[in-house]
């Protein structure tokens, strides 16, 4: 019994990983329709953020503050990948509107680079971040379950940002224009919409996010150059699967994707639950190809 | 106008690429540095002279020219075993330069051709076979996996090199064409699985990678349990890169066993004890051993994360010999105080001197010589004396298990009386009598 | 097209094509073993380049798992050439991992010509199989791409994980003949070059002949605008999957090939990376044009291994940035640029025309049509 207590909540915390990781590609794909293969890289520099804010708290402040450079760390690591977004985007990805194929090679190539670079900067071996202290430790629901504080952590952060996002697009004049340029580009530039601002922005907040994840990611898994490769894959299929152009469809797909994942792999093995969740995958697409929360227009090609 | 710039832009880069290539393949012919500065991004690597299209008959004579031999050095410089080679090849490029200072070998000077394996097996085959054909190196260092050796291992023997491969793996082989310098079966697992039934406990729960070497290995360990009366209460392989471990430290929890026999791989590793400690559990309640967390790992890991947890290895940063202070001192000396030494990267640095010693006795470079006069050289490493078995080509080693400490560095909790006699094929043991392939 | 009348371009791309086959067909002349031996794995991965090209840039679908058919061409021809060297026992890594017997699957590639067949076969299966589905139900554009990533992963994850009869992560390799020749001999290696060199005329020869017959057309035409060809009474999933079949028969058919050139096959051959690296290969050699696709494969990957020898620790960055260049600044590729020459004296014609206003579009509109390959579909919004 305790072991299914602990199996639910595992999954929560699967999918709210899954969720931040491909929240950033469900903005930048999902409403821009660019496909961008270094959104691994760009977690990976979250990470790098909060290993260079880790080391400049330990140099320069005095040891019982260390705790609270992951405070710092999670604005740091989104302030940084959302600065990269934005060079990316103004140099790169604005010539390739339109045309998701070609995002998705150049964007491979930067991703190749990127990985270079970091190697070249930090050293090819996993740097080390030490989690802070409060968030060691466990909640002990009851005997035998106990829900590690980190992983709590991480699925509220989640909401929150789940949030933040939703207020943004939905609530604010930025996220207003966002959603003009994402229906209809043209209308929206004749009515005064600077659609080149829009995309920087919105490219740059969804990189940000992912630097989010990548800061939350370093409670939890390895900090080096490659692991932008580990996540980018899980990313797409859930945004994939969830549906291109809602935010919901994500969440959605997140949730399937972590809970089928984590049981299949209690009950089989963690080899085999994978593979079973990319079949499961591939049939569901067969029956929706176009996700679970498909929006729905008169146009015959969406 | 605009569409008359992006034309000739696209020229010019189509030009510059094609110079690109032309420079990488043109320049740099003739030998460059031996020693090449740390690991900063610059290569210390020569190029081949030849041009990438022909060749002919012009190519480079023999192990160098006067005064020089070349020798390759293949390891991943990219891609996901970055994280664990390129500390290796420092350590390769180190023993040369030491070696070069002391007058070289046959008093010639070593020149180190460096080829990145990018963590690819065909590379492997591929650059191996250039060092071999192209720049006529007399030796390669090189390989991390067994899939890059075993990617290899055709191409030495067909070519008839000399590879030394630093790594431990997983034994059942033994190529004429191979010095093996890592641990195989009985110098790592074996004897802590012994040692781990007397001291820790009898129920064991094995998980691993999702590669040969884990799945090997475990099934080494299976067998010797069965011999030694251990009981096997959970075996777990996870795919490489896997980074969430809630559902198996779940599974773990449920067997309960006394000992978690761990042969993750790479990242695995660090998300797997992130994760097991925050689920509660220590080093206390739960003893691990591990057969791939060196002093590298801990480093990316986080002492605090791993202490009180195990290791069995042939050598550690604090082995006490004075070769090994002397090392520690010269490759951080190098590197940088904040660098680590490990076991593999004691293995590739002693394959290099092992190789020395082997060319001055043969007094040549030729492959058949070397092989013969490396039979039975002794060597004081920094993890005490090696001696090369002539039967097999594996060296002898210490056994040593070790404790991880706080400040990321191993304390030495048990070691063999002496160095142990290399088995790559278990024919010493009766109960592995079924898994060898003779 | 119009029938052959000489003009000078036609008789430019003749002379062309009989200077590039007779360099191939001679460079065992002036190349060492070595260079000779990658150009051969050039060869063989272009055979794969021009599969792809005929999916993507003729038909308008882009797959990113190409690597699970070229791998399985190429365990096909492992899985034979191991059980040759294995002279009758067990395979080694058979034994290592406790098997007794040979499995059943394993018995019919004995034989090399079901070795061969079956390595072009079973990736056409495998295709119609995925294609039927697919297709059949409109899955297009991104989610198909998607979806083949999904298979690459199951495919490597199930290799991987089977090691008992697949050889795991290290892969089969330890060849030692093929039809009774040696196949380390120079000798060979020469046959086995030329043998290559010959089935990728044959693949080009067969892909001209798809893509300048009316399938070839029928194709464009739903690369441009599915419902148009719909509408005007094409099945566009019966050209989707036969264009498919035959891009995975040339993907396995290359698998074969290369690994008789490289000597080892193993499942991160088949993974996601090198899947993304063939589209590369074809996207900087300009997809829509065969020559283009067999020009990417071979200047790519002679590009990845001079730079890797020369540049050890840095090449990754290079090829990174090499990729970024070319598919911005070049979008139709290096065979493009054959249409340079044209495309100038339009712009002068025109622009002497319109007094030098700015005409629309760069170097990737519409105006080179017949080989072109930007996506056609206008982005509607959503």
């Amino acid at each position: 019994m305790d072991v299914m207590l602990l199996q639910l909540f595992n999954g929560i915390s699967v999918s709210s990983i899954l969720l931040l990781i491909a929240l950033g590609l469900a903005i930048t794909f999902g409403l821009m329709n660019v496909i961008n293969m270094a959104h691994g890289e760009m977690i990976m520099i979250g990470a790098y953020a909060a290993f260079v804010t880790q080391n400049l708290f330990l140099a320069a402040l005095p040891k019982d503050m260390f705790d609270w450079y992951f405070a710092l760390a999670i604005p740091v690591s989104f302030a940084v990948s959302f600065l990269f977004g934005l060079l990316l985007e103004s140099s790169l990805i604005r010539f390739l509107y339109g045309r998701p194929l070609d995002s998705l090679l150049a964007t491979w190539g930067v991703g190749l680079a990127l990985q270079q670079v970091a190697r070249s900067i930090f050293g090819a071996p996993n740097v080390a971040v030490t989690s802070p202290g409060w968030l060691n430790g466990g909640w002990a629901v009851m005997e035998g379950v106990v829900l590690p504080y980190k992983r709590l952590f991480i699925i509220a952060l989640v909401a929150f940002v789940l949030l933040l996002m939703y207020v943004y697009i939905y609530r604010t004049p930025e996220g207003r224009r966002m959603r003009a340029v994402m229906q209809n580009r043209d209308m929206a530039a004749c009515l005064g919409i600077s659609t080149r601002r829009v995309d920087a922005i919105t490219f740059a907040v969804g990189s940000g996010i992912a630097g989010v994840a990548g800061c939350a990611l370093t409670l939890i898994g390895p900090i080096g150059p490659s692991i932008g490769t580990y996540y980018i894959v899980d990313a797409f299929m859930v945004v994939v699967l969830g549906g291109v152009g809602k935010l919901i469809g994500s969440v959605l797909g997140a949730l399937g994707i972590g809970m089928a994942n984590t049981l299949l792999e209690f009950w089989t093995t963690a080899s085999l639950g994978k593979v079973l969740v990319f079949l499961a995958v591939i049939l569901f697409l067969q029956w929706k190809p176009r996700g679970i929360i498909a929006v729905r227009t008169r146009s015959l090609d969406t | 106008m605009r569409n008359r710039k992006r034309i000739w832009l696209s020229a010019m880069m189509l030009l510059l690429a094609i110079a690109v290539v032309l420079a990488g393949c043109g320049g740099g012919g003739g030998n460059a540095g031996a020693g090449s500065s740390p690991a900063s991004g610059s290569d210390g690597g020569s190029s081949d002279g030849g041009s990438g299209g022909s060749s002919g008959g012009g190519e480079s004579s023999g192990a160098g020219g006067e005064g020089e031999i070349k020798v390759g050095i293949l390891h991943s410089l990219s891609g996901t075993m970055a994280i664990s080679e390129v500390s290796v090849k420092d350590a390769e490029l180190l023993a040369i330069e030491e070696i070069n200072a002391k007058g070289g070998v046959l008093g010639k000077k070593l020149v180190p051709i460096i080829e990145d394996g990018a963590s690819d097996w065909p590379t492997f085959a591929e650059k191996a076979r250039k060092l071999l054909s192209e720049d006529k190196v007399a030796t390669v260092f090189g390989g991390w996996t067994s899939a890059s050796r075993k990617a290899m291992l055709p191409v030495f023997e067909e070519l008839n090199g000399l590879l030394w491969y630093p790594v431990q793996y997983e034994g059942l082989e033994a190529s004429p064409n191979i010095f093996y310098t890592g641990a195989t079966t009985n110098q790592q697992i074996v004897p802590s699985v012994t040692w781990l039934l007397e001291n820790r406990g009898k129920k064991f729960f094995l998980l691993g990678s999702d590669y040969v070497f884990p799945r090997t290995a475990n099934k080494i360990i299976k067998a010797q349990l069965a011999a030694e009366g251990g009981e096997v209460v959970g075996e777990e392989y996870t795919p490489l890169g896997h980074t969430d471990y809630s559902t198996i430290i779940s599974k773990i929890k449920q067997a309960n066993p006394d000992v978690v026999y761990n042969t993750l791989n790479g990242d695995s590793n660090v998300a797997f004890f992130k994760q097991l400690k925050d689920a509660g559990i220590t080093a206390q309640d739960l003893t691990t051993l591990s057969v791939s967390i060196a002093e590298e790992e801990i480093r990316g890991i986080g002492a605090d994360v791993l202490e009180g947890h195990l290791a069995a290895w042939n050598y550690y940063q604090t082995t006490d010999t004075p070769e090994n202070k002397a090392f520690v001192e010269a490759y951080k000396a190098k590197y940088g105080q904040d660098r680590v030494t490990a076991d593999p990267i004691e293995a590739g640095y002693i394959a290099v001197y092992l190789w020395a010693a082997a060319v001055e006795k043969a007094g040549t470079t030729d492959v058949d010589a070397v092989r013969e006069a490396a039979k039975g050289i002794e060597f004081g490493a920094p993890e005490g004396k090696v001696t090369i078995d002539g039967d097999n080509q594996h060296i002898y080693k210490t056994v040593r298990i070790g404790e991880v400490q706080a400040d990321g560095m191993f304390k030495e909790l048990w070691a063999t009386d002496g160095p142990v006699k290399p088995d790559p094929y278990l024919t010493g043991y009766d109960w592995a009598a079924g898994l060898a392939d003779e | 097209m119009p029938s052959a009348h000489w003009t000078p371009r036609r008789i430019w791309l003749l002379a062309g094509y009989a200077a590039a086959v007779s360099a191939l067909l001679c460079a065992p002349l002036y190349l060492n073993d070595f260079r000779l031996n990658l150009l051969a794995k050039f060869l063989a991965l272009a055979i794969a380049a021009l599969g792809l090209d005929l999916i993507w840039g003729y038909t308008g679908i882009l797959s990113l798992g190409h690597g699970v058919f070229f791998g399985l061409g190429a365990y096909a021809m492992a899985m034979h050439l191991k059980l040759v060297a294995s002279g009758g026992k067990l395979p080694d890594f058979m034994s290592w991992s406790g098997l007794t017997k040979l499995p059943w699957f394993w018995k019919p590639f004995e034989s090399p010509a079901f070795a061969m067949a079956a390595g072009v076969l079973l990736p056409v299966l495998l295709a119609l199989v995925l294609g039927w589905f697919t297709f059949r139900n409109r899955i297009k554009g991104v989610y198909f791409t998607i979806l083949t990533q999904a298979l690459v992963i199951i495919t490597t994850t199930l290799f991987v994980g089977q090691q008992a009869y697949t050889g795991g992560t290290n892969g089969i390799t330890g060849y030692s003949t093929l039809f009774g020749f040696r196949i380390s001999d120079p000798r060979t290696k020469v046959w086995l070059y030329l043998a290559t060199a010959v089935a990728l005329f044959a693949a080009f020869a067969l892909c001209r002949y798809l893509t300048g017959s009316r399938f070839g057309r029928v194709l464009r035409a739903i690369r441009d605008g599915e419902n148009r060809a719909r509408f005007i009474g094409y099945d566009p999933a019966v050209y989707q999957m036969t264009a498919f079949c035959v891009s995975a028969g040339l993907a396995g058919l290359a698998g074969m090939l290369f690994v008789l050139h490289v000597g080892i096959i193993s499942p991160s051959m088949m993974g996601i990376v090198p899947s993304i690296e063939m589209v590369l290969w074809v996207a900087i050699g300009g997809r829509g044009t065969l020559i283009g696709a067999v020009l990417g494969a071979i200047l790519m990957n002679g590009a990845k291994s001079v730079l890797s020898e020369s540049y050890p620790e840095l090449w990754t960055l290079l090829i990174g940035l090499l990729f970024v260049a070319v598919v911005v600044f070049m979008p139709r590729g290096l065979a493009g640029l054959a249409d340079l020459p044209a495309a100038l004296r339009r712009r002068r014609e025109r622009s002497d025309e319109s007094g030098g206003v700015g005409s629309a579009g760069g170097f990737g509109d519409a105006s080179g049509a017949e080989a072109g390959g930007a996506e056609g579909v206008r982005h509607s919004p959503v």
